[in-house]
């Protein structure tokens, strides 16, 4: 993308839901706010009447699939996915091949990313070698490298072994880093398909039960506390789970947790269809779930929406249940779920959902420059999002290289208009720049 | 019925039609010209993904019974086992313009996603641990026949409901027609959420016995002894086979069935398995009329 | 079927039986004493023709071929004193128009005891029209054994053949246009005896029935 910082008027925005005012970016951060601003020379208007700006998104848990999965995303891709949803800022988890375990890797995702210029990507490092879970990987190495890494994760894989996770905890203290939970008991989900429960029972698709979550969680908190660390808790998705991390919060455990966009939306019974767009780790929840984990996310307990944005292609998805992958895309339909789950439905305002999808994770995740506040000085990372323009989602439209959308015919209350990064649109009036 | 995935596809009048079409059919077995022209010019695919003998040759005699042509495809020695996906295999078989396609497969709903893939009718013949609508349909057919209706019926199906797609496919088709259903296992072999299934549930075999009309017995697998299922095969099969002394304690009308293969010695002994009022080998052969009937009923229509 | 009899005899303002009522539009061309005239008259001709009725089984074609078979049974009885096997063939497997329609439910298929080896077996139905019923149940027959002759008894012979196929005995032969309907009408299925004469349904439907059609624009409404 041509390095342009042209000086952006956009008018009559209304900030995080407010009253409409105008707003003018230059050299890459907010220079103006107010009513009616002159428009300098050379400067291009944006017509932004009716458009809610919110801070330019950040995600927690991005699959971009590069190094090694190129044919389902790559970073340019992803990244390009993640400016039409509204992103300013994604991490990259590790789980590629070769993983992210080592400083080359997360060095050569982190000058992708640069490269492409839609978003930021923050790589994520392996916790173990190889995501194998038998030791750690060089943490500190990431973290001193070019794409200072901040989290950790083997997400697709639990840090199961609870001495491991106990020193993982630990070390990342020495730089403020933070483990990123996929809460996974592994023996009681072997071979697991779904949610266990009524749906996989008359399915017969082997169950994967809410337990095997929850536990993890309750352990991870406990530990947590006990070295006086940092745990974030990835894709919680059942009501213990909410629960666990509420007790856990209330006892003074340092615990933040993200909900995906589909696990506050969709259910197992879609898994009815045997249609494996719908199967994702982990699994789909009951409609009880569902409800807990909105109520979570109004009241905090969980801090942040998270993709979990995982890109498959096609011959990935267009196969028997139990031989399909897991996972589904995410980055640009996030904002649009949430718009319908926690807005529409009054658990939200705009101002909660800037600090549950920008502000909270770009905290967690130490990102400096993301999820400010839209004031004077600030860098220019604004997403503008029409709430009153309907869209139907097309699995075949999509930005990103793979189309494995759950919300595929699915309509949305609203689209993502303008994307600005630094003052930089990479999205304008919808489209990709 | 374009196709038959489920046991729970069916109404009861649907059911109830596939029972009486395979009684009328049960007659070709016994004439001298054991064929009826029907299916002629049809193309009917086995498409085995699991070794079942018995199942792809009933299959296989009842749509040559009714004429049609039939094609074996199994997973050995074809594309299939060189790694094409099931989509691939479904348009290959669409292209040879395959009116009807049986499918067994290891993985729950392979067929539904057949279906999807395909302009004839899949017929389900074992996807899984989910179902097997007609193994569950010549199972009712059978009890229909040895005691003469299904309404108000008592039926005990014992063993390890938790693998058992016949067992799925019975509750479902036997509740639909009417039928009593109660599950009999250890808790470990039984689903989560069976509470909610439309049937009883009792982990005491004795004390269900003498309150059946018919006691299905389902294979137990030894190995599931190694995942810590049960905790011997000495003890499963005191706690849940069936044995002489037990039978004697059934209603004297009270039948034992078998969905095979039996494995004699774990969930039932041989005195039982070789009793008359064992009904296994009247079951394969009601399984030849009643998969003529969903044959035809599938394919001979528009 | 007996319990119906008392019912309708007590009944004294009902109209007799001879006089159905009838749909609009059409109209009975023989009524319930016409009918057992000419089952009468056909019992006589098979008696004459298989020089005694010794060797005939006689199978009705389900549905209504079915009483009328029963019906000719008894009569033989009653004339001969003699105690001709009565069966029932269905025909819908043997059928060339099954991918016409869905799939249909099956008639019962009774072959009297002694099979039909050798025998004069009389096939009975209610209406003989295109011919095509009475070739699917020679077809079958076929498959069935072996018997010595086969002949064809109809209450109605109403025209337009479309095989090389013919009667060897009718009750009444009714010339029809393609656009009637004949509805034959038993006690035994439908409570009286009458044959009826009327417009036939596809000829009052405007639009093309196949039953193919009828799913196609339940579709088609989903998509509006």
């Amino acid at each position: 993308m041509p390095e342009n910082q042209g000086t952006h008027l956009i008018r009559g925005a209304r900030p995080l839901g407010d009253d409409p005012v105008d707003l003018l970016f230059e050299n890459g951060r907010i220079t103006a706010i107010g009513p009616d601003l002159p428009a300098p020379d050379g400067a291009e208007v944006v017509d932004a009447t009716g458009l809610i700006a919110l801070p330019g998104l950040v995600d927690l848990h991005t699959h971009l699939r590069e190094p090694g999965r190129e044919d389902a995303e790559t970073v340019a891709s992803g990244s390009r996915a993640a400016a039409m949803g509204g992103y300013t800022a994604v991490h990259a988890m590790a789980n590629t091949d070769p993983v992210a375990d080592t400083a080359g890797v997360v060095e050569q995702v982190w000058r992708l990313g640069q490269e492409a210029g839609y978003c930021d990507v923050r790589p994520v490092g392996a916790v173990t070698v190889g995501l194998a879970g038998e030791r750690l990987s060089e943490i500190g190495a990431m973290a001193d490298s070019a794409a200072r890494v901040r989290v950790f994760s083997d997400d697709g894989v639990c840090v199961s072994d609870a001495l491991l996770m106990r020193r993982a905890l630990e070390y990342v203290k020495a730089f403020d880093g933070v483990i990123a939970q996929h809460a996974q008991e592994p023996r009681l989900t072997e071979g697991a398909q779904m949610n266990e429960g009524r749906v996989s029972d008359r399915l017969g698709l082997p169950g994967w039960p809410a337990v095997a979550e929850e536990a993890i969680i309750a352990r991870d908190c406990l530990l947590a506390q006990h070295v006086g660390s940092r745990l974030h808790v990835c894709h919680v998705s059942t009501k213990g789970s909410v629960d666990i991390i509420r007790w856990a919060k209330e006892r003074g455990c340092d615990v933040t947790a993200e909900v995906t966009p589909h696990h506050l939306i969709l259910t197992d019974d879609l898994a009815e269809s045997y249609d494996p767009v719908y199967k994702v780790n982990p699994p789909l929840r009951t409609a009880e779930d569902v409800q807990a984990l909105r109520e979570g996310l109004a009241d905090g307990t969980i801090d942040i929406v998270a993709t979990d944005h995982a890109p498959h292609p096609v011959e990935a998805k267009e196969t028997e249940w139990s031989t399909a992958a897991m996972g589904m895309i995410g980055l640009e339909t996030a904002l649009g779920v949430v718009h319908r789950t926690m807005v529409e439905t009054g658990l939200l305002t705009w101002a909660q959902v800037a600090e549950r999808m920008s502000a909270a994770p770009a905290r967690i995740g130490r990102v400096g420059g993301h999820g400010r506040e839209l004031a004077v000085g600030e860098p220019a990372n604004i997403v503008l999002y029409d709430p009153a323009a309907p869209v139907e989602v097309d699995a075949a439209a999509m930005a990103g290289k793979s189309g494995n959308t759950p919300f595929r015919g699915m309509s949305l209350p609203g689209r993502i208009i303008a994307t600005f990064l630094r003052g930089v649109p990479t999205v304008l009036e919808g489209k990709i720049k | 019925m374009r196709h038959l995935l489920s046991a729970g596809d069916l109404d009861r009048d649907e059911a109830t039609l596939i029972l009486d079409t395979a009684g009328e059919l049960a007659q070709v077995g016994d004439r001298s010209v054991k064929k009826l022209p029907t299916l002629r010019g049809r193309t009917v695919v086995n498409l085995f993904y699991e070794d079942s003998t018995r199942t792809r040759t009933s299959f296989e005699l009842a749509a040559k019974r009714l004429s049609a042509d039939v094609i074996n495809f199994s997973a050995k020695g074809s594309s299939v086992s060189k790694g094409e996906s099931l989509k691939d295999t479904a348009l290959t078989l669409q292209a040879m313009g395959a009116d009807g396609v049986v499918i067994r497969h290891g993985a729950s709903g392979a067929p539904h996603r057949l279906a999807n893939w395909v302009d004839g009718s899949v017929l389900n013949a074992g996807d899984g641990t989910h179902e097997h609508p007609t193994q569950a349909l010549l199972d009712a057919f059978t009890m229909r026949e040895r005691l003469g209706r299904l309404e108000g019926l008592r039926v005990a199906v014992v063993g390890d409901i938790l693998h058992s797609r016949v067992a799925r496919s019975n509750v479902l088709l036997l509740t639909t027609l009417g039928a009593h259903v109660t599950l009999v296992a250890p808790p470990t072999l039984l689903p989560v959420s069976v509470h909610t299934w439309p049937c009883e549930v009792s982990y005491d075999l004795d004390e269900v016995l003498p309150e059946s009309d018919v006691v299905m017995m389902l294979r137990v697998q030894a190995e599931r002894m190694h995942d810590s299922f049960f905790p011997s095969v000495r003890e499963y099969s005191r706690n849940y086979g069936l044995d002489g002394e037990r039978l004697s304690r059934m209603p004297e009308e009270a039948i034992v069935m078998h969905p095979g293969p039996m494995v004699r010695g774990m969930e039932i002994s041989a005195e039982v398995a070789d009793s008359p009022r064992c009904t296994v080998t009247e079951q394969v052969a009601n399984g030849v009329s009643l998969r003529m009937a969903v044959l035809y009923l599938l394919l001979g229509g528009s | 079927m007996h319990a119906r009899k008392p019912a309708r005899d007590d009944n004294e303002i009902s109209p007799p039986a001879s006089v159905p009522e009838v749909p609009e539009g059409t109209r009975a061309v023989l009524d319930g004493n016409e009918i057992n005239r000419a089952l009468t008259r056909i019992a006589h001709e098979v008696l004459e023709r298989t020089k005694g009725g010794q060797d005939v089984t006689l199978l009705g074609i389900p549905s209504r071929g079915v009483p009328l078979a029963e019906r000719l049974a008894r009569r033989i009885e009653r004339v001969e004193d003699l105690d001709v096997p009565a069966g029932s063939l269905d025909i819908t497997m043997y059928r060339d128009d099954l991918r016409l329609a869905p799939a249909r439910a099956l008639g019962r298929t009774e072959i009297p005891a002694g099979g039909l080896d050798d025998r004069v077996v009389v096939l009975v139905d209610d209406v003989l029209f295109s011919g095509r019923t009475v070739r699917a149940a020679l077809d079958a027959l076929g498959d069935l054994g072996r018997p010595r002759a086969v002949q064809l008894a109809v209450l109605v012979d109403r025209g337009h053949r479309e095989l090389p196929i013919r009667a060897d005995y009718v009750g009444k032969n009714l010339p029809t246009s393609l656009r009637e309907s004949v509805t034959v009408q038993l006690e035994e299925s439908d409570g009286l005896d009458a044959v009826l004469l009327g417009p036939s349904p596809a000829a009052t439907l405007k639009e093309g029935t196949r039953p193919g059609s009828l799913q196609r624009s339940k579709d088609t409404e989903g998509d509006l």
